[in-house]
């Protein structure tokens, strides 16, 4: 059944709003935004392919057979806190151009720039 | 949508719907990161960005007849790049088949810690949540590098006035929320410990714990003001804590060379390479908790002092 691929189209669709978001947006916090969305939505791809039918958490314990996949967890885990230590850097640029330009929206300081050349 | 506060606002729920999403997919280890991080801590840094860069989007849009056209060609391709995936829930997919069948069966034997995710994190993958830590301390750095101001105006007894000021002010505005923190704070902090050292029974660990350490700082300090946050935590001793973390974490790994085994490899710690095992987990999970922590404190006690700044500024301008 092509049915069972549902779950790489959910992450499909979730991606290309995130990029829609990056591309179509002038304004730097919204386009911050639509970078974690487009994390968010590789985590989900990840997490979504560790997943076994019939499994549970990866918590050792007794009397259970299957466990779902441990490592993409692993990677995930690390990877949202280093996203958001990122995201932090990102939303510092962001602040200091509003402190340069005045502005955080893209033309803006576009025009800016070219004034100045 | 054009006010900002809202689109924060839903990003956030968006990350505590991921973080349920996570729970139904097994990842609960995953789930509690994404809990504080994408619902909590996240929501709060770009609010504090707001704050400094205004709230309202001027409604320019580049030319979103082609963007649209650029997603739709890149979604239609990657779709069909999926055709040839794995099912959803296939237990015979090739991401099951490599290393993940040697992690469930014989981690209890080699490791000896139930809770998989942490003895891959910890053990298996040491060197690459080495570099994890090593990432999340420079990002640190940048943020001071960027945000970091120079605090001069008025001094310690300049502070002390201010925390009378608002000492005072205390009885008028938000005290319930005021009262009520000060229980919950001692209860998210002790929380914070207990996910730190539980973490090889259950979910948790270093990242988990360390966000939610920082959570409950960052609470404080929201509720009590900067200058009341600053005189309990030292800034510079903060910025030292980050850096004992990396180092805590590295030298676990240059004692384990010392003894002529491995980068991080634990059995160099005790006799019984079990032992060892548990004491390394214990020691690096403790250098994450500690990085994590304060990284997080320095990057919201930024963010948040730049603002005081440039209130201060106003002010003395006007």
């Amino acid at each position: 059944m092509i049915l069972g691929l549902y779950n790489y189209w959910i992450v499909v669709v979730l991606m290309m709003v995130g990029f829609y978001i990056v591309i179509a947006h002038g304004n730097l916090i919204k386009k911050i935004v639509g970078l974690t969305i487009f994390q968010t939505s590789v985590f989900i791809f990840y997490i979504s392919m560790a997943k076994v039918d019939g499994g549970t958490a990866p918590i050792l314990a007794e009397g259970i057979k299957q466990y779902s996949n441990p490592l993409p967890h692993v990677l995930i885990l690390t990877a949202i806190v280093v996203g958001i230590a990122t995201t932090a850097l990102g939303l510092a640029l962001t602040v200091r151009i509003k402190e340069a330009y005045g502005s955080i929206e893209e033309e803006e300081i576009q025009e800016k720039d070219n004034l100045d050349c | 949508m054009k006010d900002l506060f809202a689109v924060i606002m839903l990003s956030g729920i968006y990350g505590l719907l991921s973080a349920s999403f996570f729970v139904a997919m097994d990842a609960v280890d995953v789930a509690f990161t994404e809990a504080s991080v994408g619902a909590g801590i996240s929501t709060l840094l770009m609010l504090a960005a707001i704050t400094m860069t205004g709230r309202s989007e001027h409604p320019v849009r580049h030319k979103p007849v082609l963007a649209l056209a650029v997603v739709i060609v890149t979604g239609s391709l990657l779709i069909y790049g999926t055709l040839d995936m794995p099912y959803f829930g296939s237990a015979e997919a090739p991401v099951h088949q490599h290393v993940a069948p040697r992690y469930i069966n014989d981690s209890m034997q080699e490791v000896g810690v139930p809770n998989i995710v942490t003895s891959v994190l910890a053990s298996y993958r040491g060197f690459d949540t080495f570099g994890e830590v090593v990432v999340i301390f420079t990002a640190g750095m940048g943020v001071l590098a960027l945000l970091s101001v120079v605090r001069h105006p008025k001094g310690v007894a300049g502070d002390i006035e201010e925390i009378d000021s608002l000492n005072k002010s205390m009885h008028e505005e938000h005290l319930i929320l005021r009262i009520v923190a000060k229980m919950l704070i001692p209860f998210i902090l002790l929380f914070a410990l207990y996910v730190q050292f539980h973490g090889d029974y259950g979910p948790g660990g270093g990242f988990q714990a360390g966000v939610i350490f920082a959570a409950a700082i960052i609470l404080y300090t929201m509720l009590f003001g900067m200058s009341t946050a600053r005189r309990v935590i030292n800034q510079s001793l903060i910025q030292l804590f980050a850096a004992i973390g990396v180092l805590v974490y590295g030298s676990v790994g240059v004692i384990s060379l010392l003894e002529g085994k491995h980068f991080l490899d634990y059995s160099a710690l005790s006799a019984d390479p079990v032992a060892g095992q548990h004491l390394g987990i214990l020691l690096i999970e403790l250098g994450v908790g500690i990085t994590v922590a304060s990284v997080m404190v320095i990057i919201f006690f930024n963010f948040a002092g730049r603002k005081d700044d440039q209130q201060n500024k106003e002010n003395n301008e006007s």
